[in-house]
């Protein structure tokens, strides 16, 4: 196992696991859902392919009100 | 009367836009945005949070509004495009309200970082809607930059202070071709109205509406403002004068 920083929170994660993965059992909104590993921008088309890495922190961001 | 408000490409039939912050629930952020007849509505992006109810994009689909993702909460450049990449990621939109803040106190924009993310993300491709003060100068540098607006604040976010200087919101009209949006400060429909007769083509407020005590109310109240501050900055107001000039004509009047 890992361990990946999901916005804040320490997660312990299964080696070779991508971002599309870490989505399928994060309770996430099915769509306006944005992601960034470690402050670079990961795109939509790249999450299946993009593997975390140990110490990883990523920012799962979706819609909220505002401005 | 031709009087189209054309926005980065988009024709809009209103130009009031409408931010979501501050509404109490969403089913009173959805009366209201039906209410004031906006088509084009800010969303921030935010960490998921399993404790927010979901279902905000819902209401805007079914309002059928146009999204406008905002920086909200940014202070440096870096931070601004970052935003407004994710943005473009999360909801499919080139379209970003730049906001990029320099002082927590007043929430007022930080000149420097701000002209330096509409540079880069105009070069990046998007339609790029800053947030700016009320300086002509600054607003003309934004517009130059190839932004699709200048947006300057009335008053500082949450105040409903109104329009603190009138004056330079005329000026940021004459400095630019592009649409001049007055965003944020507003408190009332007089504002709205206000801000519009000064020559805005467009008023962006949330708090004023998502704040009032009776949202719908003061929502249809903003749509009629804003269409009657438009109309009457096209009818060629009188001149103001020192002294009154009789509407009825002394001609015929009787002696005694």
């Amino acid at each position: 196992m890992i361990t990946v920083v999901v916005n804040d929170t320490p997660r312990p994660t299964r080696r070779g696991e991508t971002v599309a993965d870490l989505l399928a059992v994060l309770d996430v909104p099915s769509r306006g859902v944005a992601v960034a590993v470690n402050g670079e921008v990961v795109r939509r088309a790249d999450w299946p392919a993009h593997r975390l890495l140990d110490g990883d922190r990523v920012e799962v961001l979706t819609a909220a009100q505002g401005g | 009367m031709d009087d189209r408000f054309v926005l980065g490409g988009v024709e809009f039939g209103s130009r009031l836009i409408l931010g979501t912050g501050g509404a109490s629930s969403l089913q009173s952020l959805e009366q209201a945005l039906l209410a004031g007849g906006t088509e084009l509505v800010t969303v921030a992006l935010r960490r998921v949070d399993p404790n927010t109810p979901a279902g905000l994009l819902d209401v805007l689909e079914r309002c059928g509004v146009r999204l406008l993702p905002n920086t909200a909460g940014c202070y440096t450049a870096a931070d601004a495009v970052r935003t407004a990449h994710l943005a473009r990621d999360a909801f499919d939109t080139d379209w970003i309200k730049l906001e990029v803040i320099g002082d927590e106190r007043t929430l007022l924009p930080d000149a420097v970082e701000l002209l330096r993310a509409a540079e880069r993300l105009v070069d990046d491709g998007f339609t790029v809607l800053p947030y700016t003060t009320d300086d002509p100068v600054l607003a003309r540098r934004l517009a130059d930059l190839g932004c699709a607006a200048v947006m300057p604040a009335g008053a500082p976010i949450g105040s409903g202070l109104g329009i603190s200087n009138p004056h330079h919101i005329q000026l940021i009209r004459e400095a630019v071709r592009c649409p001049v949006i007055l965003d944020a400060g507003i408190g009332t429909a007089s504002d709205a109205a206000r801000a519009m007769e000064l020559g805005c083509d467009a008023v962006l407020l949330a708090s004023a509406v998502t704040r009032a005590a009776d949202p719908v109310a003061m929502s249809t109240a903003m749509r009629h403002a804003v269409i009657a501050g438009r109309l009457a900055s096209q009818a060629g107001r009188i001149p103001v004068r020192r002294h009154a000039l009789a509407s009825t004509p002394a001609e015929g009047l009787p002696t005694w």
